[in-house]
């Protein structure tokens, strides 16, 4: 399966993952292609949210989580002893189901992921909110309003919010965990021309709940079912003329 | 990068270390209540000091028995119970199942005032209000009386027993209550049948926290319960309890005195008790918890 | 039928009877509650005035007012605050941000639990031998301050918790997927958005602690005072205290009794008063906030 993806980002190599004595996925291998999205699909309770916010080691803060097996980005494996979890954080962006943002500034919010990753430059910090709001989309709305609170911002704002936080850090890749999943139709297109429009220059996963959002946006599809990847591969294939049985099932609506 | 981590790890440890604080606490106040207890159990024995009738710290030879201060603290507790259950009980069943949300909106405020008046207010209240009242009613010599204490201590109770119970009442999945009521039982029925027998052992856990309170406080028996040592027959009589004692006592005893050994060897024994209370209220919650989710 | 209708009724009557005994118990409690604050209002209004609040006491605690008992009390109070609400922050930031493994935390947690249970007396008498004995301190601001912060800590660490348990999760995992430490997560985004909670926690149990009185019997107080305290060291008069003893020592039982009055009245409403307060800052803090 692994083989129709050429140029990897990330590889992630017989994958086992544990909440307590509970086998949650079960050895997963799959790529993810630089400069390209790849989509992460199944029903709930699949394990796609487990399996991508392992790529980022969220799950580390999960009180008697285990992974097993290696996940390379680059090369490197981030699970390995020697590697410092904040630091793959950094490199690894997350965009979260609920947005999130803090109860600060829209301009603060975006700030806070440079101050702490060492950038105290005022000038470069200013330059790199009003960069990253417009690498998201955002800035026409908001320009004149940065010191406005977040939380005053619309659903789909916050969201892109998000990703302006996330885009700021200069990530390698961005994850993003059903960002859509709240949204009303109008905002989820604009963050799907946005997600379009990174993977120039940036390498997305995504897991969506919805098949049309992975066909419309991806370039490979993950189908999860039970904790198992039944089948990766090209989105046009996955969607057209999938190999597995169960792939078909759920594509074509017979469950899920 | 390294650095970094290492800080990290620095600060895990010194907030693990605080959070061990309380049991670090915990153990500091039962080594120092048994060290400064110990010599007494030197001079006599445990059992003498237990149930030995008489305490005359002061006399000479001195005695050390400490049953009558043990059954005053009982005396009053019980006769708080009393005061505390039915009261606060059926507060908390009024609040949480009967009571519009308007009339929610003042008791809970009234319960929540009761549970701030200090203590020595209270006591003072005994005193002043309380006790002149007993006289008149019952022809006695003094309103200082087991009575006295266990109204007051019930007062103090009652927010306690009342808010947790209040709590568990709430917590009962409307589930239970629907499947009553669907059955023909009127709320009274669903109530009683249903409601609170689901949230016993969450009220029973908050009647023993109660009783843990009860029994260690100080302030008010010590200034309404009458003080006089001796194993009580009846609540108009004045008793005296643990606390009591300790606290009128401990200033004018000598450190190192046996007098002072005994008033922390009441210590230990308070001490125990109170634990043991608050341990079954503890495993008596944990068994309600369990039940409802 | 006739038996049905009947074994009705008597159902109707039971739980007529049930409703109005339960609404009883709780108009029993508002009445107790009233007739308290009555007594204690009208007999110590007739008492208090700007003098009673800022003079010393005259003719061996019969007259004057009860100023160094106030201020002992505050001294005590904010004492027991600076010790504990560190103490209980570090504490409770280790139970809702570090833990892990649920034995330690089941260790800890009969620690607090048993900790808050230990009778105030027997707080009393541990700061008698740790801090006014062993450690030398004496009968102290600073010896009642630590006994009254121990015995407020389980309260600071639960109250603590409840708050930083509130800020929800999204904050700290945006916070750690953008690259930040835990320790900056914790104390740039988690504590900033607990702060309310927590103060209000540490106002009520400034409460608690202005109204107690035998942790201090033996660690701090003092019936009388010549001259106001002048360090950590000395002995103070109480409020708590003060009433205590105009109940129970001295020669003029009539005119203490007075003053016991008017200091109980002052008490309550020091107390409620910071009760309020804490309400009025939790408010603030939750209009202030936004999730």
């Amino acid at each position: 399966m692994v083989n129709s993806v050429t140029n990897m980002r990330m590889e992630v190599k017989n994958l086992n993952f544990y909440y307590g004595r509970n086998l949650a996925l079960k050895n997963i291998n799959m790529g993810i292609e630089n400069n390209k999205v790849t989509a992460v699909i199944g029903p709930s309770g699949c394990g796609k949210s487990t399996f991508i916010r392992i790529l980022n080691r969220m799950n580390d803060i999960i009180i008697g989580s285990r992974v097993e097996g290696e996940i390379l980005l680059d090369g490197d494996n981030i699970y390995a002893p020697q590697v410092d979890v904040v630091d793959i954080r950094r490199k690894i962006g997350m965009v979260f189901q609920k947005s999130n943002p803090f109860p600060k500034s829209i301009f603060d919010n975006i700030a806070y992921g440079l101050k702490i990753n060492g950038i105290s430059n005022k000038t470069e910090i200013t330059d790199r909110v009003e960069m990253s709001l417009k690498n998201s989309a955002l800035w026409e709305e908001v320009r004149d309003r940065l010191d406005d609170n977040a939380f005053e911002l619309s659903g789909g704002q916050q969201q892109r919010l998000c990703i302006a936080r996330a885009l700021a850090i200069e990530p390698e890749v961005i994850l993003f965990d059903e960002p859509c999943s709240a949204l009303d139709p109008i905002s989820t297109a604009k963050i799907e021309e946005l997600i379009n429009q990174l993977k120039e220059r940036y390498t997305i996963a995504i897991v969506t709940h919805n098949m049309q959002q992975a066909a419309r946006i991806s370039d490979y599809t993950g189908f999860f079912l039970l904790g198992e990847l039944i089948e990766f591969d090209k989105t046009e294939k996955i969607f057209t003329n999938p190999s597995q049985k169960q792939t078909e099932d759920y594509i074509t609506g017979r469950f899920g | 990068m390294q650095l970094k981590k290492k800080k990290e790890k620095l600060l895990e440890w010194l907030f693990l270390f605080f959070a061990f604080l309380s049991n670090i606490l915990l153990v500091g106040i039962i080594i120092i209540l048994f060290k400064e207890s110990l010599p007494l159990f030197k001079e006599i024995k445990v059992l003498d000091f237990l149930l030995g009738r008489h305490w005359y710290p002061t006399y000479d030879p001195a005695e050390f028995g400490i049953l009558p201060l043990i059954l005053g603290s009982l005396w009053v507790t019980i006769g708080s119970l009393l005061v505390a259950v039915p009261l606060g009980l059926g507060a908390a069943i009024y609040i949480s199942e009967i009571a519009s949300t308007s009339l929610k909106e003042i008791l809970k405020p009234v319960v929540e005032v009761l549970a701030g008046i200090p203590s020595v207010v209270l006591g003072f209240f005994g005193m002043v209000v309380i006790a002149p009242f007993l006289q008149e009613v019952f022809k006695l010599p003094t309103g200082l009386n087991a009575l006295n204490g266990s109204i007051l201590l019930g007062i103090m109770a009652i927010p306690t027993i009342t808010s947790i119970s209040e709590d568990c009442l709430s917590s009962v999945p409307r589930g239970f209550k629907e499947a009553s009521y669907a059955l023909g039982a009127n709320r009274w029925e669903t109530m009683i049948k249903v409601t609170v027998p689901a949230a016993f052992s969450g009220i029973s856990s908050a009647v023993i926290l109660g009783m843990g309170r009860a029994i260690g406080e100080t302030m008010t028996v010590l200034m309404v319960a009458g003080g006089s040592a001796v194993i009580p027959h009846s609540f108009l009589q004045p008793v005296r309890t643990m606390t009591a004692t300790i606290a009128a006592e401990m200033g004018e005893t000598a450190i190192g005195s046996e007098h002072y050994y005994a008033l922390f060897g009441i210590a230990v024994v308070l001490f125990i008790l109170t634990l043991i209370f608050n341990i079954i209220a503890d495993l008596v919650a944990q068994r309600f918890r369990k039940r409802i989710v | 039928m006739i038996i049905n209708m009947n074994a009705r009724k008597w159902r109707e009557i039971k739980q007529q009877i049930g409703f109005m005994a339960v609404q009883l118990a709780a108009v029993i409690i508002f009445i107790i509650l009233g007739i308290l604050l009555y007594f204690i209002f009208s007999r110590g209004i007739t008492v208090i005035s700007w003098d009673f609040l800022t003079k010393m006491p005259e003719k061996g605690m019969t007259a004057g007012g009860i100023f160094p008992a106030i201020l002992g009390s505050f001294y005590l109070t904010i004492g027991a605050i600076l010790f504990a609400l560190p103490l209980g922050i570090l504490a409770a930031i280790y139970m809702t941000e570090y833990a892990t493994q649920g034995k330690i935390i089941r260790i800890i947690r009969i620690g607090i639990s048993n900790l808050a249970s230990v009778p105030s007396i027997v707080f009393g008498l541990f700061g008698l031998a740790l801090f006014v004995n062993y450690l030398k301190f004496g009968v102290s601001i600073l010896s009642g301050s630590l006994t009254l912060g121990i015995m407020i800590l389980p309260v600071i660490i639960r109250s603590s918790e409840e708050a930083l348990l509130l800020v929800p999760n999204g904050f700290r995992e945006a916070s750690l997927a953008l690259g930040a430490t835990k320790w900056q997560t914790i104390y740039k985004i988690v504590l900033p958005n607990a702060i309310g909670g927590i103060i209000t926690g540490a106002i009520l149990g400034v409460g608690r602690v202005a109204g107690e009185t035998a942790p201090i019997l033996f660690t701090a107080a003092t019936f009388y005072i010549r001259k106001l305290p002048n360090s950590i060291f000395s002995e103070v008069m109480a409020l708590p205290y003060h009433i205590y003893a105009l109940m129970t020592e001295g020669s003029h039982p009539k005119e203490q009794k007075a003053i016991a009055y008017g200091a109980s009245l002052v008490l309550i409403i020091m107390v409620l008063g910071i009760n309020l307060l804490a309400i009025f800052i939790r408010n603030h803090y939750r209009r202030k906030k936004k999730w």
